[in-house]
């Protein structure tokens, strides 16, 4: 089965981006697909590569990133929740005259169509929130 | 794209005090554009979201109430709220703004978009549906 992600709560703060890791973990090990993943409302802070939780913690971004590369999924986090909470990739940085950006390794910033097209191209939505 | 799916926007939040309300009306315009069978729901504290009179001037954030009157033009025209959600919060449909669409099958006649429902009926929708998004 091909399932889709949402996760729309914030790293730490909420459970949601965890227990959508170790959802996405176990569906893959069980032969389902997860293509994309999609990061929306606060949901969108898991994608900064300049969080830095204590070493006896997990890291959950470092988490996506890795888990990402194994199994090659899309981690698109939403560009107008993401540029609210100042979450900006080169590109955008540049584009918004601002001097840093901070998205990290495997996220990639893109619009809210692809949750939708997430929703038309899976056999399952599945949201991660409060 | 030829696939069209039901798609239901479940809105169970206050209109201000957080941003889900807001950010779930970003993707039913966004979604607009894929042309999909589109449902709205209102249940809980998110019947607030379509009172009229909203007035945010004093809580320095942008009202965007007015947006759903848009949604007809989106060819959004199912917004579905609940009668209990209402009961419960003293509100009745006069409470609430109108909003209507025009239907392209009736002669372009306006019809309102609201359409109040009550508990056991909003679970049916649910269950009718492909995709649900929950703010």
């Amino acid at each position: 089965m091909k399932i889709g992600v949402v996760i729309s709560e914030g790293p730490y703060t909420h459970q949601a981006a965890d227990s959508a890791y170790n959802f996405v973990k176990s569906a893959i090990a069980k032969g389902h697909e997860v293509p994309r993943v999609f990061f929306y409302h606060d949901g969108v802070n898991v994608s900064t590569r300049l969080s830095v939780p204590p070493q006896d913690e997990r890291n959950i971004q470092i988490n996506w990133t890795t888990l990402a590369k194994e199994h090659d999924i899309d981690l698109v986090v939403c560009i107008a929740a993401a540029q609210r909470r100042g979450l900006l990739d080169e590109n955008e940085a540049k584009r918004q005259g601002k001097d840093a950006n901070n998205i990290a390794d495997g996220f990639r910033i893109s619009g809210l169509g692809q949750l939708i097209e997430m929703g038309i191209q899976t056999d399952r939505l599945v949201t991660f929130g409060d | 794209m030829s696939v069209t799916k039901k798609f239901l926007y479940v809105n169970r939040k206050a209109p201000y005090g957080t941003i889900y309300a807001l950010e779930s009306l970003e993707v039913v315009l966004i979604g607009a554009a894929f042309e999909q069978d589109v449902s709205l729901a209102f249940l809980d504290d998110g019947v607030f979201q379509l009172t009229k009179g909203q007035d945010t001037k004093g809580i320095g954030v942008k009202n965007f109430s007015p947006t759903f009157r848009a949604l007809g033009d989106y060819e959004v025209t199912k917004l579905y709220i609940e009668q209990e959600s209402l009961d419960e919060r003293g509100l009745t449909k006069d409470d609430l703004q109108e909003i209507v669409y025009e239907d392209e099958d009736d002669d372009w006649a306006e019809k309102p978009s609201i359409r109040v429902v009550n508990r056991a009926e909003m679970a049916a929708i649910m269950a009718d549906q492909d995709v649900v998004l929950s703010f």
